[in-house]
C-alpha cells in the first residue's frame, strides 16, 4: 500500500471506528456531568463540571430503583444460567457427538428445528409454566428456561465431532467409562468451546430483555435490563443518571468482550455459518 | 465409524440417555411442551386472571380476520410496523455488512482491532443501547440534533415522535447496533472461499467487480441465505428498540407485532387472543423463509 493511499485506508477505518464508539463514549462522558450541563446546547464534549453526582444518585435510589441489587441479580442470573448450559449442554452434546442410539437422529432433528421457532411464541405459555413452578417475579425464571436454548448443544456438538477419538480410544482400552470419558478425556480437551460457550451465554442472558421485563414484578428483583427502563421513567430527562446506569450494565460485558473478544467473534461466526 | 465399533459397549444401553436426559428435561418443559400448550391457550378464552377459561375453537384467529373485532385494528396496524421495520431494516443489514466484511477480508494491520470496534455495539445489550439512543435522539436535547445544527443542517427533527423520522431512527440504531453481527459472519463466509477461484479469475483478466460478481457472491451464496434469513427473523422480533426509544410513538405508528401481543398477553392478560397473534405471526415468518429460501435456489 502506497503512503497516500494508506493515509486514506485508516482514515476511513477510523472514520467509521468513530461511528461505532462515539455513541458508547458519549454515554460514559454524560455519566459524569451535571443534569445541568447534559442538556446544554451546544453542549460540552469534556465535562466543565466533572461529577460523580449522577452515580451517588443511582446508587443512592430509592426503593423503586435498587440499582445494586440490580447489578447483584444480572450477575447471579448471568452466571447461573452459563453454568447450567455448560452442564446439561455439554453431557447433552457428548451423546449426540459420540454414542449410537435409537432415536438420535429425531432427537437432533427437534433441537435444531426449534433455532428456528421465534422466542415470542413461546414467551406466554411458558409465563404460565414458569407461574406453575412458582417462579414469576425470580430469578429462577431467568435462569432455568433460557437454558433449554438449542444453541449450547448444537455449537459443542460441532466441536466435538471435531475431536480426534485416539485418546478416548486409549482410555476405553484401560477400562474407562463413559462418565469417565466425558470429565476426564473431552471436557479437558475443549476448554476452548466451553469458555465461548460460557461467555456467549453470560452476554445473551445479561442483555435479555423482553423475557425479565415481563416475568419480573417488584424492583428488587429486577435485572438491569428492565431496570433501565424503570430508570429511563423515574429519572426522566435527568440523563446522566440514566447513562450512569446504562454505563453500569456495560462494564462487565465490555470487559468480557475484551478479554475474549476473539473467542466470541469467532463462536458468532462459526456457529452462524453452520446455523 | 470404524472407532465405533472398536469399543463395544460405548453407547450402549440407558448411557446416553442419562447423558440427554437433563438437557431434555428443560428442553421438554420450556420448548417442546410450551410450542403445543400455546396452541392450546389460543383455542381458549383465556383470561389469566379470571378463573374460566372457556374454549371457544378458532375464535382467536377469526376475530384477527374479523373488521368489527376490538384487536383487527391494533394488530394489523402492529403486523405492518413491523412490516416497514423489516422491510427498510433487512436489506441495509445485508448489504452494508457485506461492504465492511470486504474491507475487513483484506490484509492489513489492525485488521482484528477494527473488526472487534466495528463488532462492540452488539455486546451491549437491547436496553443499553435503548436509552443511549432515547438521549441522543433526543429533539431538544440530544447530541444528533445539536451535530445537525452544528454544521448547518436543521436542529428540530423530531426523531423520536415524528414520521418518517421514527422509523430512520429504529432502523438506523438496529443498523448500528447489529451490523458487526452480520459482517463477522459475512467474513468468515469470506475467508471460507478457496484462493485459487481468485487466482483464476485474475488469469481470465477479471476486474474486481467482474470478480466480486463471479467468486465472492457465488461462494457466500449459503452465508447469504443464512444472513437474509436470519436478519428477517430477527427484525420481525423487533421489541427493545420501540420499546425504549419511541415507546410506539407517534400514536401507536411504531408499536411492533411483538410489542402489542406482550401488551396483549402479558400486561391485559387476554392470552388467548395474543397467543392467536403469536401463532398467526410465526406462520407468516415460516412462509417468508421458505419464499426466500425457494429464491435462493431457483437461482441456480
Amino acid at each position: 500500500m502506497g503512503r497516500v493511499r494508506g493515509i486514506a485506508w485508516y482514515t476511513m477505518l477510523g472514520g467509521l471506528s468513530l461511528v461505532f464508539v462515539a455513541p458508547v463514549v458519549w454515554m460514559l462522558i454524560t455519566s459524569f456531568k451535571t443534569a445541568d450541563e447534559a442538556t446544554r446546547v451546544p453542549p460540552t464534549i469534556v465535562p466543565r463540571d466533572p461529577t460523580v453526582g449522577a452515580y451517588e444518585t443511582l446508587f443512592g435510589g430509592d426503593s423503586q430503583t435498587p440499582v445494586l441489587r440490580w447489578f447483584l441479580n444480572s450477575m447471579l442470573a448471568a452466571s447461573g444460567q452459563a453454568l447450567l448450559v455448560l452442564a446439561v449442554a455439554s453431557m447433552a452434546a457428548y451423546a449426540l457427538a459420540r454414542m449410537d442410539f435409537r432415536g438420535k437422529r429425531i432427537v437432533f432433528a427437534l433441537i435444531v428445528a426449534t433455532m428456528f421457532v421465534p422466542i415470542f411464541t413461546l414467551i406466554i405459555p411458558n409465563f404460565l409454566i414458569i407461574d406453575r413452578l412458582g417462579w414469576l417475579d425470580s430469578l429462577w425464571a431467568l435462569i432455568v428456561p433460557g437454558a433449554a436454548s438449542a444453541f449450547g448443544v448444537f455449537f459443542l456438538r460441532q466441536f466435538f465431532l471435531g475431536l480426534p477419538r485416539e485418546l478416548e480410544e486409549a482410555a476405553v482400552l484401560e477400562g474407562a467409562n463413559s462418565w469417565q470419558i466425558f470429565t476426564k478425556v473431552i471436557l479437558p480437551l475443549s476448554k476452548p468451546a466451553l469458555a465461548t460457550l460460557a461467555v456467549i451465554s453470560f452476554l445473551t442472558n445479561w442483555n435479555d430483555f423482553i423475557w425479565p421485563v415481563y416475568v419480573l414484578f417488584s424492583p428488587e428483583n429486577f435485572t438491569l435490563p428492565p431496570g433501565l427502563g424503570t430508570l429511563q421513567g423515574a429519572y426522566n430527562i435527568n440523563y446522566p443518571v440514566i447513562m450512569a446506569g446504562a454505563t453500569l450494565a456495560s462494564i462487565p460485558v465490555l470487559i468480557l468482550f475484551v478479554i475474549s473478544q476473539r473467542y466470541i467473534i469467532e463462536g458468532v461466526s462459526r456457529s452462524g455459518l453452520k446455523g | 465409524m470404524v472407532a465405533v465399533k472398536a469399543a463395544p459397549g460405548r453407547g450402549a444401553g440407558l448411557t446416553p440417555y442419562l447423558f440427554l436426559a437433563p438437557y431434555a428435561l428443560l428442553f421438554v418443559t420450556f420448548t417442546l411442551v410450551p410450542a403445543g400448550y400455546g396452541l392450546w391457550i389460543s383455542l381458549h378464552d383465556w383470561d389469566y386472571l379470571l378463573p374460566g377459561k372457556p374454549f371457544v375453537g378458532l375464535d382467536n384467529y377469526r376475530a384477527l380476520f374479523s373488521s368489527s373485532s376490538p384487536v383487527f385494528d391494533f394488530f394489523w396496524q402492529s403486523m405492518q410496523a413491523t412490516g416497514i421495520f423489516t422491510v427498510f431494516s433487512v436489506p441495509l443489514l445485508v448489504v452494508v455488512p457485506l461492504g465492511i466484511a470486504l474491507i475487513l477480508n483484506r490484509s492489513f494491520r489492525g485488521r482484528t482491532a477494527f473488526r472487534a470496534v466495528y463488532f462492540a455495539p452488539y455486546v451491549l445489550g437491547v436496553a443499553v443501547i435503548g436509552v443511549l439512543w432515547r438521549f441522543l435522539l433526543d429533539p431538544n436535547l440530544g447530541a444528533v440534533n445539536a451535530l445537525l445544527g452544528a454544521v448547518g443542517l436543521p436542529d428540530a427533527t423530531a426523531w423520536t415522535t415524528g414520521l418518517p423520522w421514527a422509523w430512520i431512527s429504529l432502523v438506523g440504531v438496529t443498523v448500528w447496533w447489529t451490523l458487526g453481527f452480520n459482517a463477522v459472519i459475512y467474513l468468515a463466509g469470506l475467508q471460507d472461499i478457496p484462493r485459487e477461484l481468485y487466482d483464476a479469475a485474475r488469469v481470465d483478466g477479471a476486474g474486481r467487480w467482474a470478480e466480486f460478481r463471479q467468486v465472492t457472491l457465488p461462494g457466500l451464496r449459503p452465508v447469504l441465505l443464512f444472513v437474509v434469513i436470519n436478519t428477517i427473523l430477527a427484525s420481525s422480533n423487533m421489541f427493545g428498540q420501540a420499546y425504549l426509544i419511541t415507546q410506539g410513538a407517534p400514536g401507536v405508528e411504531t408499536r411492533t407485532a411483538i410489542m402489542y401481543i406482550a401488551e396483549e398477553g402479558l400486561r391485559s392478560y387476554r392470552m388467548g387472543s395474543a397467543a392467536a397473534m403469536s401463532y398467526l405471526l410465526t406462520l407468516a415468518l415460516l412462509l417468508i423463509s421458505m419464499i426466500t429460501f425457494r429464491l435462493f435456489r431457483t437461482k441456480d
